[in-house]
């Protein structure tokens, strides 16, 4: 078990290892004119997060400036923004959906990732076409009937409209196809000879699933539950559409409306700050995954 | 389901082998058809049907077969032409500048040694914002008081309040989210070139353009493609921005946020449910393009390995 763990590797870094030593080849020595790009990249991306920041720290006549540093920092639009009571609901909010579409994408979605990826049957190739046009689909196709499905059920179901399940279900719709096909890709790195030898053993096809390929793909159901997640958590327009009160409402829909209500005096400090703590938990998945996240995003992007 | 499989475990009867393969496959893949069926395909069908319908939430039960009306009367809506400009400008004005800024990115990273992991995870931080967030931040940065764009261009002007200027805020904001995102992808791509190629090109004395133009283009290619169009179905469905940024006023509503409004602020369902049909349709035809050129991709995912 232990020897055969150690040949499965995650796409990506096979080739950050060949690109590591062809580089330690050609000489350490990098032109200074590419330290002033990467530098200007470093300040194309963090800099305007900083503006937020530098934003959030403002308060009063402050905030009618634009320095650039805070001329009074201070903590107050951040103990403002826990002190709403609508606010830390649609934190609540956010991490159950959030966290309810992962595990839910996740658990379904490995059977039916696995199957496409072991399994021989018929018509494969247009279940991963379908699956993968799901992804693309407009989510404002979904979008109006699934309001008028939610604010009217049929068969005497309970309505689901501003409920956090009538968000969770459409969720769905975009996870599961984002989470079969990173965990497709992940599932055909493992090598097939332990799978076999777990069958030889008399083991069931489901059983080497579960007890073989499952632990091994350990990276993969990562990566694919960090999108998944990263994906729910950022979900806006279905949030607008199927929520009407701060009752299911998720954080980009709760920050959405912190502007609508009061349209001609923004409170921009409060809301920078509420926009500053909604994006922390996703930053440090971003430092703690890097490497994860990016074999996610270019799984099926680079094998072209 | 195990004892279908145990069947499987004796090498001698293939062909019940592959029954019983089939059958498990069938197991396994049909919860997750089941849920796709239920949250995408049935919605879209009954869009399709509520836009043949003439429906008001405002009075309870009014609904009545409209025929293609809700079709007709929007294709001579002069809103519903001015979101299809927008949407059409933003896509094309936004992409191409992602794949340029994009393209730059991956090339200095790539030819940066040491500092990789590190420029990575600084290039994810646009990603992981979330696009809400991202359209609040600009929304600072180019306000009139207390933004520093104006101050900075020693301009006076209401950015997000005027006709073209709100419009290339917006751009401005989606390039700053997705270039890196295009730059990581074109990274993986430029990562499998081989660097022995370069080398046999340095030694017939190739200059820098020509070694992009004859050898990291062409092989980039694909990976360039893919994330090409994934960037133009991703702006072509773009709500998030326009919606905090301006609510779709001065020249930035987007086909997206026209239905949005057409059925819940006008409360019109049937014509709502129509335009997220078209653009449905509008979107459906560029992922058609997009199987295409990815088909051989899922080739490669549904073969036998």
């Amino acid at each position: 078990m232990a020897t055969t763990a150690t040949g499965v590797t995650e796409p990506g870094t096979a080739v950050e290892a060949t690109t590591r030593k062809r580089k330690a080849a050609t000489g350490p020595k990098t032109p200074w004119w590419v330290w002033l790009a990467v530098a200007a990249i470093v300040v194309f991306c963090l800099a305007p997060f900083y503006w937020l920041i530098n934003v959030s720290l403002k308060t009063g006549p402050d905030l009618s400036g634009s320095a650039v540093v805070p001329p009074n920092p201070t903590l107050d639009n951040y103990e403002s923004i826990f002190k709403n009571d609508d606010f830390v609901k649609a934190l609540g909010n956010s991490a159950i959906v959030s966290l309810s579409v992962t595990v839910l994408a996740l658990l379904v979605g490995s059977f039916c990732a696995y199957a496409l990826a072991r399994l021989k049957f018929p018509a494969k190739f247009w279940l991963l076409a379908l699956i993968l046009s799901i992804t693309t689909f407009p989510p404002i196709a979904i979008a109006t009937p699934i309001f008028r499905l939610w604010s009217d059920m049929p068969f005497g179901l309970p309505d689901l409209f501003n409920t956090k399940i009538g968000l969770i279900i459409p969720y769905l719709t975009f996870a599961l196809p984002l989470a079969i096909y990173i965990l497709v890709s992940f599932f055909k790195e493992i090598p097939k000879d332990l799978e076999e030898a777990a069958l030889v053993d008399g083991a069931t096809r489901f059983q080497a699933f579960r007890k073989v390929v499952i632990p091994l793909a350990a990276p993969g159901l990562a990566t694919a539950g960090i999108l998944t997640f990263i994906f729910a958590w950022n979900e806006f327009l279905l949030a607008v559409t199927l929520t009407s009160t701060p009752k299911a409402r998720t954080v980009p829909a709760a920050i959405a409306f912190f502007t609508g209500s009061t349209e001609f005096e923004e409170p921009l400090g409060t809301i920078s700050a509420a926009s500053v703590v909604i994006s922390v938990p996703l930053i440090f998945l971003v430092l703690f995954f890097q490497k994860r996240i990016v074999a996610g995003l270019t799984a099926g992007a680079v094998k072209g | 389901m195990e004892a279908a499989s145990i069947k499987a475990g004796t090498p001698t009867r293939r062909r019940s082998r592959d029954l019983s393969e089939r059958r498990l496959a069938a197991y396994m893949v049909s919860p997750s058809l089941l849920l796709i069926a239920l949250v995408a395909a049935y919605p879209i069908i009954y869009a399709v049907w509520l836009s043949l319908h003439e429906y008001s939430v405002r009075v309870a039960g009014l609904s009545r077969w409209a025929g293609f009306r809700n079709y007709s009367n929007i294709l001579q809506d002069a809103e519903f032409w001015a979101a299809v400009k927008n949407t059409f400008i933003f896509t094309a004005a936004s992409v191409t500048l992602e794949t340029v800024i994009g393209m730059a990115m991956a090339l200095a990273m790539h030819t940066a040694f040491r500092g990789q992991g590190l420029l990575r995870t600084v290039v994810l931080v646009p990603w992981a914002v979330l696009t809400v967030v991202t359209a609040m931040m600009w929304r600072t940065i180019f306000d009139p008081t207390l933004g520093v764009v104006n101050a900075v261009l020693g301009t006076d002007i209401v950015w997000l309040g005027e006709s073209p200027h709100a419009m290339i805020v917006m751009i401005i904001a989606d390039v700053w989210k997705t270039a890196p995102f295009m730059a990581l992808l074109l990274l993986a791509g430029l990562q499998v070139i081989p660097g022995e190629i370069y080398e046999a090109a340095k030694v017939d004395g190739a200059t820098m353009w020509q070694r992009f133009q004859k050898i990291t283009l062409p092989l980039l290619m694909p990976a360039l493609l893919v994330a090409l169009i994934f960037r133009t179905l991703d702006a072509l469905r773009i709500f998030d921005l326009p919606f905090v940024l301006t609510k779709g006023a001065h020249g930035t509503n987007t086909l997206s946020l026209e239905a949005y409004q057409t059925f819940t602020a006008n409360n019109i369902i049937g014509a709502g449910a129509a335009l997220a049909v078209i653009t449905f349709i509008i979107v459906m035809i560029v992922s058609f393009l997009y199987i295409r050129f990815v088909g051989g991709n899922i080739r490669g995912l549904a073969e036998e390995s």
